[in-house]
């Protein structure tokens, strides 16, 4: 293909595909003009990309099958990949990531939300049988007893839509205070954590603060009497997502 | 997040590749849904850049080899002419003009996938060297090889000539 004068069979190829730059693609014409058994060849090359389309494409009008957005998993609600990666899209169209700004970095809070969050995203996460104390079968139970602990209504946040699915949650020790976890997991087999802990009955509301750490990453607010550590694996943007998802799911 | 909105925009481009690679809709989805898995699960190895369609079409030909390698290990003899499908034409299929559906099952596996990277999914060449790990050099012979393949059969059936008489 680099040989100024010769036209080689990847030249023609390349003129099929069209992936010639431009000036080659003139060379490669007037070779094609003096050649009918090369311009013969390119045509059916043409002609095998086109019925390729004429083949296969109709494959791309379908919708997708459920099983590809949806899958179950021990009886638990379906967790959805494509759709959960839809409902990110539809959420960001609808405006509400302009709900709480991401903040960047701020490390050393008032509160220790963050770090209190991460080593117990930490611990448990790595758990393979004993991640939770109370499973999401009885989330009855469990939000029943972490909000008599925490003083306050505590609700697991419905996460399916992005695909993950509750796990279940445990007590934690805070500062000053029990604090709350609610661990989630996708198809990926990828684990979230939500860290709430009660603080000061405040009208308080703070923007997101995020912070990558070795173990994932964590964005954490305060919503009132509720502050709330969302830990993940990144990217950054989609923990933000989510976090999104939580904060309109305890404020709907 | 943006990397997300690609990756959904490219499933209906994923299924129409493996369907075309494969010929069996639930095994084609099946290679679509653990490419899915897999790109999401290996989200963080992604974010040092790159397009990712080229991205994903690596994830597919990974699995889609390993695949092929799990088949054929213990497999009594392996034809190393075209993946197991049965090659050899008989006396009708000879003089029957095929498909290019149909004459794609006869070409070896790694010309296949590069002919419909290439001709069907419009990845450049030089994503296609990408994605399943060759030279550029590479891609282009067996596209070459390939798309001749394709034409003889296409034509009549038959495995390429040396010569072609017109």
């Amino acid at each position: 293909m680099n040989d100024e004068r010769i036209i080689s069979s990847d030249d023609l190829h390349a003129y099929a595909d069209d992936q010639l730059p431009p000036e080659r693609r003139a060379k490669v014409e007037a070779h094609l003009a003096a050649h009918p058994d090369d311009a013969e060849r390119v045509a059916e090359y043409r002609r095998i990309n086109e019925e390729l389309h004429s083949q296969f494409d109709p494959v791309m009008r379908e919708s997708v099958p459920a099983r590809l957005r949806a899958r179950r998993r021990r009886g638990a609600p379906v967790a959805a990949i494509a759709a959960g990666l839809a409902a990110l899209l539809i959420g960001a169209g609808a405006g509400w990531l302009l709900r709480g700004e991401l903040v960047g970095d701020q490390v050393g809070t008032r509160s220790n939300l963050a770090g209190r969050a991460m080593a117990a995203h930490t611990m448990y996460t790595a758990e393979v049988r004993h991640p939770v104390e109370v499973w999401a079968a009885e989330y009855e139970h469990l939000v029943r007893w972490l909000s008599n602990r925490l003083g306050g209504e505590v609700t697991a946040p419905d996460l399916e839509a992005a695909g993950f699915t509750l796990i279940g949650g445990r007590l934690l020790p805070g500062d000053g205070g029990p604090a709350a976890q609610f661990m989630y997991e996708n198809e990926a087999g990828e684990r979230l954590t939500l860290y709430l802990k009660r603080g000061d009955p405040t009208d308080r509301v703070t923007a997101f603060r995020y912070q990558a750490g070795e173990n994932g990453d964590v964005i954490w607010w305060i919503d009132g009497p509720m502050g709330y550590a969302l830990a993940g694996p990144g990217p950054r943007g989609r923990l933000q997502s989510l976090a999104h998802l939580v904060q309109q799911s305890v404020n709907p | 997040m943006a990397r997300e909105v690609e990756i959904v925009e490219h499933i209906p481009h994923l299924r129409r590749y493996a369907l075309a690679l494969l010929r069996d809709r639930d095994a084609a989805d099946d290679l679509v849904q653990d490419c899915l898995e897999r790109a999401l699960s290996r989200w963080r190895l992604f974010r040092g850049g790159g397009s990712p369609r080229a991205w994903l079409f690596t994830i597919m030909h990974n699995l889609h080899v390993n695949a092929v390698k799990r088949r054929a290990v213990g497999a009594a003899a392996v034809d190393g002419t075209a993946n197991g499908v049965n090659v050899a034409p008989t006396q009708d299929q000879r003089l029957e003009v095929l498909s290019v559906a149909r004459a794609l099952e006869r070409l070896p596996p790694e010309q296949r996938e590069i002919v419909l990277m290439i001709g069907l999914e419009q990845l450049s060449y030089a994503e296609a060297a990408a994605a399943v790990g060759v030279p550029i050099g590479t891609v282009m012979s067996r596209l070459h090889r390939g798309r001749e393949r394709l034409r003889s059969l296409i034509a009549d059936g038959s495995e390429p000539r040396l010569t072609r008489v017109k």
